[in-house]
C-alpha cells in the first residue's frame, strides 16, 4: 500500500502533527515553526527541542519506495557513527531499529557530520546516507541529516537538543524520521510495549504489570500485586489492566506519568480484560457472570456503562474497535465453538468473520483498518493470522505450541505476541514478526513475559 | 480417558502424601486404646483432599459436568453439609488449548457450574466464592492429553 509523503518540511510529520495537537489546528502552522526550536517529549526530564539543521534550501523528495517494495528489496542506506559515546550509542539503536525491520539494509560508516561523498555510496549501492554527529555532556545535541545519495540532495536536517538521558529516544525518533521520509509512513520505533511480567513457579507465575521501550529497553515492572491482560490507551499514558491483587478481580487504569492507578467501577459480575476505543475515552470489558460474558462499554469520564452483546450464557471476549470506532470485532462461542464475530459499535448487526477449521480467538483490529490479527487453534497447535476485515485473506503467519494475544504497532505493518514453549519447562516471551510473516524476533526481557500491548507513538 | 484417571489418581496420592506424613497409619483409627487417630484433620483441606476429592475435571472446551464430576461434587455437598462452619473457593482453571482470555472466560464457567450443582445439592452459597485462573495455574505441566486433561478443573479449597 502506497501513500504519498510530503518532501517540504524541515520537521517531520509526526513532529508537525505534535505541534498541532499542543497548539491545535487553528493554532502555530508548520510553516511557522521552520525558524524555531520543537519541544518534544514534555513529560521526559529536560524534555527535547528539535530544530532544523543543514542544508535547508537544498531539502529535496525522499525515494519513492514503498513498505512493500522495500520488503523485497531492503533499502540500502549509509549510517556513519555519531561519534564516541552516546553517539557511537545512538548509532548502534538506529541501526537495530532499521534492520530490525528488514526494510533497510544499514550500511555502517566512520564518523561524518558534514556532506558525504556521494561517489562511493553511489558505488555501494546505497541509495540514501545519514550524516550526523552527538555532542554535550548532560545536555546534549545531536544534528542529524538524511541524504539521497543518487541526486546528492539532502531530504531532511534536525538538531535535537535534550538530556543525555534521553539518548535512546533520540535514536528512535530519528529512525522514524528515516522510516517515513524513505517509505511515505510514520515509523514506530519510539513507542512501548505494555506486558506482564512472569516469575516464580509455573504452578503459580507471579504476574506483574510492566513496560519496556519496543526494543526491550528500559524494563518497568509497574505492580507488585498479580496482573492480567493489559491494554495502552491508544492516545493517553495510560495502560488499564485486569488485577487479581483483591479478593474480586478489578479493572485498574495505570497513568504512567503519574505511577498512580485507579479502578474503573464495580461490575455485576467478574470483570475480564479491558480493551480501549481508538479515542481513549471508553473501555469495552466482557463481565463473566453465570456460564457466559457480555460485552459492556464503560465511558470511563462519566463510568456509565452500556451492554453490547447479549448472548444467553456464551462468552463473549477480546473486543477490539475498527480504527473509525464505528465497529467491533470480538471472540465468541455463541455458534458452538470460539469464532470471530464483528458488530457495529453500539452492538446492532453481528454477523459471523471466521469459518476455517479449529477455535479462533485474540481478535486484534490493526490500527490501519486493513487487517484484523487473530489466533487460530487447531489441531493442537496455534497458528497468529490476519485476514481482511470483511472474514477473506486469511493468512497465517507464524506457528507453535502458543502463539497468542497478538497486538499491531501504531502503523499496522508489526504485530507483538507472546510465544510459549510446551514441555515441562515452558517459557513465555514477547516476540515481533512482519505483518507479512518474515522477521519474527525475540524482545529480551529478564523475566517471562506474555500479553503485550503496543503503545502509541510516545509524545 | 485412562491416562486421565491415572493421573488424577496421582495427583490425588501426592497430594495427600504432602498433606499428611504419616497417613498410611490412618487406616486404623479406632480400633483400641494405645492408638491414636491419626490422618487429616476432619473438615480441613487435608480431609477434603485425601477424603472426598477436591477437584472435578471437564472435557476440551467443556464446562459441563461429568456423572464422575458430579459424583465428586455429591460428596463434597455432604462434606460442607458436615462442617457448616467451613467456607471455599472454587477456582476454575483450563489447558493450554485457548486464549489467555478465553480461557479466563471458560474458567469462569467452569467453577460457575461447580459452585451452582453444589448450590443445588444444599451447600449455601455465602459459603463459596469463585475465581478463574484460565490457564495460569496449571497442576500438571508439559505438554499432550494426560497433562492438559488434569489442568481442565475446577479445585475446591478451604478458605
Amino acid at each position: 500500500m502506497t501513500m504519498s509523503s510530503t518532501h517540504d518540511s524541515f520537521i517531520s510529520d509526526r513532529q508537525a502533527e505534535a505541534l498541532a495537537d499542543t497548539f491545535g489546528p487553528q493554532g502555530l502552522g508548520r510553516r511557522s515553526v521552520l525558524g524555531g526550536g520543537v519541544l518534544l517529549g514534555a513529560g521526559l526530564a529536560g524534555g527535547l527541542t528539535a530544530t532544523p539543521w543543514g542544508a535547508l534550501a537544498a531539502d529535496a523528495p525522499a525515494a519513492e519506495i514503498t513498505v512493500d517494495q522495500a520488503r523485497t528489496a531492503p533499502i540500502p542506506i549509509v549510517i556513519p557513527s555519531f561519534g564516541p559515546g552516546i553517539g557511537e550509542q545512538i548509532t548502534g539503536v538506529l541501526t537495530d531499529d532499521l534492520t530490525n525491520t528488514g526494510l533497510f539494509k544499514v550500511i555502517p560508516a566512520s564518523s561524518n557530520s558534514g556532506t558525504p561523498d556521494f561517489a562511493p555510496y553511489k558505488a555501494m549501492g546505497a541509495h540514501a546516507a545519514v550524516s550526523g554527529a552527538a555532542s554535550g555532556s548532560g545536555t546534549v545535541r545531536v544534528e542529524f541529516r538524511l541524504w539521497d545519495v543518487l541526486t546528492s540532495q539532502q531530504i531532511q536536517g534536525t538538531a535535537y537538543t535534550t538530556s543525555a538521558a534521553n539518548w535512546r529516544r533520540i535514536a528512535h525518533i530519528i529512525g522514524d524520521v528515516i522510516y517515513q521520509r524513505m517509505l511515505g509512513e510514520k515509523g514506530y520505533f519510539d513507542t512501548r510495549v505494555g506486558f506482564i511480567s512472569r516469575s516464580g513457579s509455573i504452578h503459580s507465575p507471579r504476574m506483574r504489570l510492566a513496560v519496556m521501550d519496543q526494543d526491550g529497553a528500559n524494563y518497568r515492572v509497574l505492580s507488585s500485586s498479580q496482573t492480567k491482560l493489559p491494554s495502552f490507551n491508544p492516545v493517553r499514558d495510560q495502560i488499564a489492566f485486569l488485577s487479581y491483587g483483591t479478593a474480586v478481580p478489578r479493572i485498574y487504569i495505570f497513568d504512567l506519568a503519574s505511577g498512580r492507578q485507579h479502578i474503573l467501577g464495580d461490575f455485576n459480575g467478574v470483570p475480564l480484560g479491558p480493551h480501549y476505543s481508538p479515542d481513549g475515552n471508553t473501555i469495552i470489558v466482557p463481565v463473566a457472570r453465570g456460564s457466559g460474558s457480555e460485552l459492556y462499554a464503560v465511558n470511563i469520564a462519566t463510568g456509565a456503562k452500556r451492554q453490547l452483546t447479549s448472548s444467553g450464557g456464551a462468552i463473549n471476549v477480546s473486543p477490539s474497535f475498527s480504527p473509525d470506532g464505528s465497529q467491533i470485532v470480538f471472540n465468541s462461542d455463541r455458534g458452538g465453538s470460539p469464532a470471530l464475530y464483528i458488530m457495529s459499535a453500539s452492538g446492532g448487526g453481528v454477523r459471523r468473520l471466521s469459518y476455517g477449521q479449529g477455535n479462533y480467538g485474540d481478535s486484534v483490529w490493526s490500527p490501519r483498518g486493513d487487517l484484523i490479527g487473530f489466533t487460530r487453534i487447531s489441531g493442537g497447535q496455534f497458528s497468529l493470522g490476519v485476514m481482511n476485515p470483511d472474514g477473506t485473506g486469511e493468512r497465517i503467519m507464524t506457528q507453535g505450541y502458543t502463539v497468542e494475544s497478538p497486538t499491531f504497532c501504531p502503523n499496522g505493518r508489526v504485530l507483538a505476541f507472546c510465544r510459549r514453549t510446551g514441555g515441562e519447562n515452558g517459557s513465555a516471551r514477547i516476540h515481533t514478526i512482519d505483518i507479512t510473516g518474515f522477521h519474527e524476533r525475540a524482545v529480551p526481557t529478564p523475566e517471562g513475559a506474555s500479553s503485550p500491548t503496543w503503545s502509541p507513538l510516545n509524545v | 480417558m485412562r491416562l486421565k484417571l491415572i493421573g488424577t489418581l496421582a495427583v490425588a496420592a501426592l497430594l495427600a502424601g504432602c498433606a499428611n506424613d504419616h497417613a498410611n497409619t490412618g487406616a486404623a483409627t479406632g480400633t483400641g486404646a494405645a492408638v491414636q487417630p491419626s490422618g487429616p484433620v476432619p473438615g480441613s483441606e487435608a480431609d477434603l483432599v485425601a477424603n472426598v476429592g477436591d477437584r472435578v475435571f471437564f472435557d476440551l472446551n467443556q464446562s459441563g459436568l461429568t456423572s464422575d464430576a458430579k459424583a465428586t461434587l455429591d460428596k463434597q455437598a455432604d462434606w460442607l453439609a458436615k462442617y457448616p462452619q467451613v467456607a471455599v473457593q472454587i477456582a476454575g482453571n483450563c489447558d493450554d488449548r485457548g486464549t489467555e482470555e478465553y480461557n479466563l472466560a471458560l474458567g469462569q464457567r467452569r467453577a460457575n457450574a461447580a459452585h451452582d450443582y453444589l448450590v443445588a445439592k444444599g451447600a449455601a452459597g455465602s459459603r463459596m466464592t469463585t475465581i478463574s485462573y484460565g490457564k495460569d495455574r496449571p497442576t500438571a505441566t508439559g505438554d499432550g492429553e494426560d497433562v492438559w486433561s488434569q489442568n481442565r478443573n475446577a479445585i475446591t479449597s478451604v478458605q
